[in-house]
């Protein structure tokens, strides 16, 4: 039986979507977990030193296990938000011969291994080994990091029994800040008091068993609540959301253009990963912090332009990269239909200037570091509004990876193609290009003013780049029907 | 109406479709039957301008269908659920095909209440996104999408499957009396032979790409379709 399993899980992740991905995919988010991983590691080694050089008269084992709550409650928040019971794919188990008992043991023991359960041990594995060569009693480390891995799976199970319910996340968050509070005003320190409890096992590492104890009742409880509940009507059912209509008939001012705002906007707020890209552009807007504060940036002004791009171009980056392929689960309809193909695309032009306003006007507390600075924003707004939308309006026709918008937000990387990363040189090393030119060659000021002025041209010459990139897409719908038809 | 001159469809060597001549009159109500990979679709998607035809031409009401899109103002179609934008509600989504073929909201309004009893309550007014309805559900906003803005063409690809036995009977009466006054041209395929029988004046046959039998529907027609298909 655990075989059949077994061989399941080994198909599904080879034939899963990741899989199917391009090579320079792969390849990237390869190295974005090995990343990950790295910092952990480098995290688990480096903590003990770094704890011994910032507080030396402590012991690091203290001071740690004195957090350890911390880390389970916010562990706990995390997964809360994150994490989820595999139960959707059981469904074709449940008519075939299989014993409930084992589905339900598969699906409790599968999450056993998820990422966000083997992340930790990334830190306290190297943590403890750390320990040992310091000379810390290996049978304590060892009881120790048992215990956190025993602990690590219980926040696992917890997770799942606390998760439909939303008044314990208040309460957690409640208690994650009543800890700190009274910590901190020193009233009661309860993390503090715990972290005695987690010294004493490495004292006396038996008592890790307490952590076994612990993770089995959990687990016990997991199996009883889903065992009765593997109904399609209950655990095994898929959530509807309730439609939210919102009037948009305020868009009706913008004529003929108007059902494709409408649509786009429903797009956007409607799809998971959609949403995530329109917030995601918000978030773009403190890109420039980072740049404008860092010394090492203060001379590099091609690398502040860079940033100042980022600043107002979030949403046109990100959005604009897949069109049209945001419409491709219906765009053989679309191409039935009697419009005018400018129409669509005028609709999309829009929300990216709009929004690029939008972030530019938000853009203006920037001023605190100086007109420059402000000057370069204001450069590369106009840039992503002029140039910008019209070229990823244009490369956007070369397209021809789905998407699927049922599919989750953060890091799906569904639609990615060559097309992705050939655009980002004339997006972004091109203004860098010419703003460095011009500042190197001819002069501070004219730096900023070539950028816009390659963004007003563009705007200039609107109609004249819309015709042309119209007769593109009308050249290449077949192939886009085409591709876009196809399961990705 | 429609005429169908030398399609042909092939992917590498394989030959999906080969038809000589159809001529479909104005008002006729045409039916295609077959079975699986008999070309059905690639049919009526070639007819849409969707895919392109190997060899030959089709012409909607005189305009060739892939040179000018002038035939998209008077044909209404519904192939499948990637004709539903999934993430908006059935209102939104007649709204929106309403916009697209001259109907302003009023319009939409009054011509969706005319299928208050083919909805069964099931489609308006359900604060459900179209992705999240039922198969049969979503066949019926999309069917009737698909009639809105008076087309003079319809094509409508297996309108049958997935409907529930009340709203397959209401379907009928609905297609039987859009093509009363021999001003719609209608193009459905069905697998379900009794029910095309029932709508068609005319029902033609293919088998893997090609034309095998093109009957004027009589009351010996249902015989003779399942004699065919029983082999």
């Amino acid at each position: 039986m655990i075989s059949h399993f077994l061989k399941l899980e080994w198909k599904q992740f080879f034939r899963s979507a990741a899989f199917g991905k391009s090579i320079g995919i792969k390849i990237l988010m390869g190295f974005f977990g090995l990343y990950l991983i790295a910092m952990f590691l480098f995290m688990g080694i480096g903590a003990f030193y770094g704890l011994k050089k910032f507080f030396p008269e402590q012991d690091p084992l203290v001071v740690v296990n004195a957090f350890l709550l911390y880390a389970i409650i916010g562990d706990l928040i995390f997964r809360y938000l994150m994490q989820q019971l595999p139960v959707m794919h059981i469904q074709p188990f449940l008519t075939l011969p299989i014993h409930k008992n084992n589905i339900v043991h598969y699906v409790l023991l599968k999450s056993s291994f998820s990422f966000f359960n083997v992340m930790g041990l990334f830190f306290y594995i190297p943590f403890s080994l750390v320990l040992i060569k310091e000379g810390y009693a290996v049978p304590g480390v060892l009881g120790w990091c048992a215990l956190m891995m025993l602990l690590i799976q219980s926040v696992n199970f917890l997770n799942f029994l606390i998760n439909k319910n939303k008044t314990a996340f208040g309460v957690l968050f409640v208690l994650l800040i009543g800890f700190f509070l009274t910590q901190h005003y020193q009233l009661f320190d309860l993390p503090g008091t715990l972290g005695k409890g987690f010294d004493f096992v490495y004292r006396d590492p038996i008592y890790s068993l307490l952590g076994l104890v612990l993770l089995l009742v959990l687990y016990q409880l997991n199996f009883k609540q889903l065992r009765s509940l593997i109904y399609l009507d209950e655990a095994v059912s898929q959530k509807v959301k309730e439609a939210n209509t919102v009037d948009l008939s305020w868009t009706e001012k913008f004529g003929d253009v108007a059902p494709f705002i409408k649509n786009d906007i429903r797009l956007i707020w409607r799809n998971k990963r959609t949403k995530t890209v329109f917030l995601m552009s918000f978030l773009f807007l403190f890109y420039g912090l980072i740049f404008y504060t860092m010394d090492a940036y203060k001379d590099s002004l091609p690398m502040l332009m860079f940033a100042s791009l980022f600043v107002t171009g979030g949403f046109t980056l990100n959005y604009g990269q897949f069109i049209p392929a945001w419409d491709s689960a219906h765009y053989k309809m679309l191409m039935s239909q009697s419009f005018r193909y400018r129409k669509f695309l005028e609709s999309k032009w829009f929300l990216m200037v709009a929004m690029t306003t939008l972030l530019y006007i938000l853009s203006f507390p920037y001023l605190y570091f100086g007109t420059e600075i402000f000057l370069m924003i204001t450069a590369g707004a106009i840039f992503n509004i002029g140039f910008n939308s019209l070229f990823l309006l244009y490369a956007g026709s070369f397209n021809r990876k789905r998407i699927d918008l049922t599919k989750g937000g953060l890091g799906n990387t569904q639609g990615t193609g060559a097309t992705q990363f050939l655009i980002i040189i004339p997006l972004m090393l091109f203004p860098m290009l010419l703003f460095w030119v011009f500042d190197k060659f001819v002069g501070y000021n004219s730096g900023f003013v070539v950028v816009a002025a390659v963004g007003i041209t563009s705007l200039l010459l609107k109609n004249y780049a819309m015709n042309f990139i119209e007769k593109k897409y009308i050249k290449d719908k077949y192939a886009m029907i085409n591709a876009f038809g196809k399961e990705s | 109406m429609i005429t169908i001159d030398n399609i042909s469809k092939k992917y590498g060597k394989a030959v999906v479709l080969n038809v000589e001549t159809i001529t479909i009159p104005k008002g006729q109500s045409f039916g295609l039957v077959g079975n699986n990979g008999a070309g059905k679709t690639t049919l009526f998607n070639i007819l849409l301008d969707l895919i392109r035809p190997t060899t030959g031409k089709i012409t909607n009401n005189n305009v060739e269908v892939n040179t000018s899109e002038d035939w998209k103002n008077f044909t209404g179609s519904f192939i499948d659920e990637s004709f539903l934008i999934g993430y908006l509600t059935p209102e939104e989504y007649f709204e929106f095909v309403g916009d697209l073929r001259g109907m302003n909201k009023a319009d939409v309004t009054a011509f969706i209440a005319k299928f208050d009893v083919f909805f069964n309550d099931e489609i308006i007014g359900k604060k459900k996104y179209l992705r999240d309805l039922s198969k049969g559900n979503q066949k019926k906003a999309g069917i009737v999408a698909a009639l809105m803005g008076a087309p003079q063409v319809v094509v409508l690809d297996e309108p049958f499957a997935n409907l529930d036995p009340t709203t397959q009977i209401r379907l009928k009466k609905i297609l039987k009396e859009l093509t009363d006054n021999k001003e719609i041209t209608l193009l459905v395929s069905s697998h379900d032979l009794s029910h095309v029988t029932e709508v068609c004046d005319r029902i033609v046959v293919l088998d893997k790409g090609i034309v095998v039998k093109d009957i004027e529907t009589s009351t010996a027609t249902l015989q003779e379709l399942e004699s065919y298909f029983s082999v």
